[in-house]
């Protein structure tokens, strides 16, 4: 038996204080909140500047909410959707369920730290997330990236660029109810992710490609795992041919379902496979060329009719061209540098530290405060998987941005979906929304 | 007939795979905790916290990795060394080193940052715990034992690999090169590596050679 008793003594002077209600954090419902917008924010009421027939009377029609938690929106889009029977007349895409401040926590990273930060936003292809900030700082600093960095970037983003498709086929495979296709998908995707994490130690979020060039160089060996890749990939594309693409099935869920054509598509900045789908040829890779991907030969990919087949034929016709791509880059890849040999931005060697007083001082100055960015302003785009991803950084002169926005291609990709699905089924909803391929941690960021 | 020959095409697929994966010819999957996949060389695991072969302490205690860290998840304190006893060849070593491991995101910057590859990474990853205290890891976790071992979380747990501890990594990035081709093959100035012998990695002529090619 324990002697151990519990004394409850008190001391004078140390009362709880009455609870006193205040009025902080209160909210006071101006006039603005009520009403109509009250009705728009419960989903009473839908207003867009959709145009439709307005003869069906009102008891005719049903307001649905789709998501957040919907397992087919990819993530956590909510769609509020106007039914007429089973025609969706009116949908309206809500977004904001994943917002965690990304581009603001950008202003408190350095931009040695910056990657690290950038790369979690679109995570399905982390890598162009990293060459779209690396090259915007990298254009601030007016600094040259070495041959060698050049190539592994190709490299790495255009096969984050087969492994990212691979998803989308599977998702919107399993949307439809492909299920196979969903598993061959992330199957044949582990591929790419094995030879990510034997190059960059992490399967995503890789925090690899760096301003002035690359974290570490390829692995040894990495030729052998590239011939893996080019040999097997062509085998499996030839399998969802099989499987999808002439799959009478696959056919009548997705020809001239959720169809955007190219005047909406160009009209709504949708980029990427969604607008190439509507056969307006437009890649960045092409128009704005980055990195050296000039030096190398392939073809955009374009569809016809801008429906939900033809967004996943230019997919999986675009693995095809990005494994062109990958072959000339792995028998092209320079020798050398990886870094630019500037120790005001990359630190120096490891062994330089023992040698050099000066290399340790480089050393200490960039992990703790980071480099300087000359002040100024800059865009700079890059052809992700899902389109044009931009980042806008402003310099102020420090360490850090002033502030960092990313243009995501998700993000409006995701605004053309109320006129694709425009007077579509509801069963074709899942269908479309899968070919747009969003990513809600780009959306959102 | 040609719509039943096309889908007799994907069901060709279908069925290829089914029974390739019956008789284990294209089995991708592996019945997880008890048969571990192979980690590569530059996997991003736990921390560990080195010494040098004479039993000091690598680290010295200079703050580099915790403010190297975006996700602010190293709290380090440094002291001084007792002339008499020394913890670390030098003046300073790390008092207090804590790591979060509920913050960290395995970035592996506090493995470039540091000066002294004091702290590189393991192959161990699985850290689930049932408290969020045990997410804290100190020093007493992280710092090896004189003789190379590591400490593991849960060694009574069957399932644990107390290898992964060993095939310790982390070397690529903690003796990087810089981005600097020459330096590449060069075994880096420690040469006295901690958890997982490190040699160096091949120059870039070996690296960028197919394995075919003679």
């Amino acid at each position: 038996m324990s002697d151990t008793r519990i004394v409850d003594f008190w001391v004078a002077g140390t009362e709880e204080p009455e609870f006193q209600p205040t009025d902080e954090g209160m909210q006071e419902i101006g006039p603005e909140d009520s009403g109509r917008r009250l009705d728009e924010q419960y989903g009473r009421v839908v207003d867009d500047d959709y145009v439709f027939d307005d003869e069906v009377p009102d008891e005719e029609r049903m307001i649905l909410n789709m998501g957040p938690q919907h397992p087919s929106t990819h993530g956590v889009l909510r769609l509020q959707v106007e039914l007429e029977g089973e025609i969706i007349r009116r949908s309206k895409p809500i977004i904001g369920y994943l917002h965690t401040g990304m581009e603001k926590t950008g202003e408190q990273l350095s931009f040695m730290q910056g990657p690290t930060n950038v790369t979690r936003m679109d995570y399905l292809s982390p890598l162009h997330n990293e060459l779209a900030y690396s090259l915007a700082v990298e254009r601030l600093l007016d600094i040259e990236v070495p041959p060698r960095a050049q190539a592994i970037r190709v490299l790495m983003t255009e096969l984050n660029r087969i492994s990212s498709h691979l998803v989308a086929l599977a998702t919107n495979g399993m949307d439809i109810g492909a299920i196979s296709m969903m598993i061959y998908g992330f199957r044949d995707r582990e591929m790419i992710l094995e030879f990510f994490e034997k190059t960059t130690g992490l399967r995503m979020n890789h925090n690899y490609i760096r301003p002035g060039g690359v974290a570490v160089d390829l692995h040894p060996g990495w030729k052998d795992d590239i011939d893996r890749i080019l040999k097997e990939i062509p085998k499996k594309v030839e399998d969802y041919h099989n499987l999808l693409t002439n799959n009478p099935i696959w056919q009548a869920r997705t020809v001239g379902v959720g169809v955007i054509t190219a005047e909406e598509a160009v009209g709504y900045s949708i980029t990427g496979p969604p607008l190439r789908a509507a056969g307006v040829e437009w890649d960045i890779r092409k128009v704005f060329p980055y990195s050296g991907i000039e030096q190398y030969e392939f073809d955009v990919v374009t569809g016809d009719n801008g429906d939900v087949f033809d967004r996943y034929r230019v997919r999986i016709d675009e693995i095809v061209e990005s494994l062109k791509i990958v072959e000339q880059v792995t028998d092209s890849m320079p020798k050398g540098d990886y870094r630019v040999d500037d120790n005001k931005v990359t630190p120096p060697p490891r062994q330089r530290i023992d040698e050099s007083m000066e290399a340790l001082i480089h050393h200490f100055k960039i992990y703790t405060e980071g480099f300087r960015v000359p002040a100024g302003e800059t865009y700079v785009a890059v052809e992700s998987p899902r389109g044009e991803l931009g980042c806008y950084i402003v310099s102020d002169g420090g360490a850090r941005p002033y502030r960092m926005h990313v243009r995501a291609p998700s993000f409006y990709n995701l605004q053309g979906l109320p006129i694709a699905m425009a007077d579509s089924i509801v069963a074709d909803t899942v269908a479309t929304i899968a070919s747009m391929d969003p990513v809600m941690g780009d959306v959102d960021r | 007939m040609g719509i039943v020959k096309d889908l007799l095409k994907g069901l060709a697929v279908t069925g290829r795979t089914m029974i390739g994966t019956i008789t284990g010819r294209e089995l991708v999957t592996r019945p997880y905790p008890h048969v571990k996949r192979e980690k590569p060389q530059r996997f991003h695991g736990r921390h560990v916290l080195n010494r040098y072969p004479d039993g000091m302490e690598k680290c010295i205690g200079c703050e580099l990795c915790a403010g190297a860290c975006p996700a602010e998840c190293i709290y380090v304190r440094g002291k001084e060394n007792d002339i008499d006893n020394p913890v670390s060849p030098g003046e300073r070593f790390g008092y207090v080193y804590e790591i979060n491991m509920l913050r960290c995101i395995f970035c592996g910057l506090c493995v470039e940052a540091c000066p002294t590859e004091a702290i590189t990474m393991t192959h161990l990853f699985e850290m689930s715990t049932t408290n969020r205290e045990d997410g804290i890891y100190t020093k007493d976790e992280l710092l090896m034992s004189p003789d190379g071992k590591v400490p593991h979380m849960f060694p009574d747990d069957p399932l644990a690999d107390l290898g992964e501890l060993d095939t310790a990594d982390g070397w690529v990035r903690a003796t990087a090169p810089g981005g600097r081709a020459a330096y590449q093959g060069v075994r880096m100035w420690a040469g006295t590596p901690g958890v997982g012998d490190w040699s160096p990695e091949p120059s870039q002529e070996e690296r960028d050679r197919r394995s075919g090619d003679g």
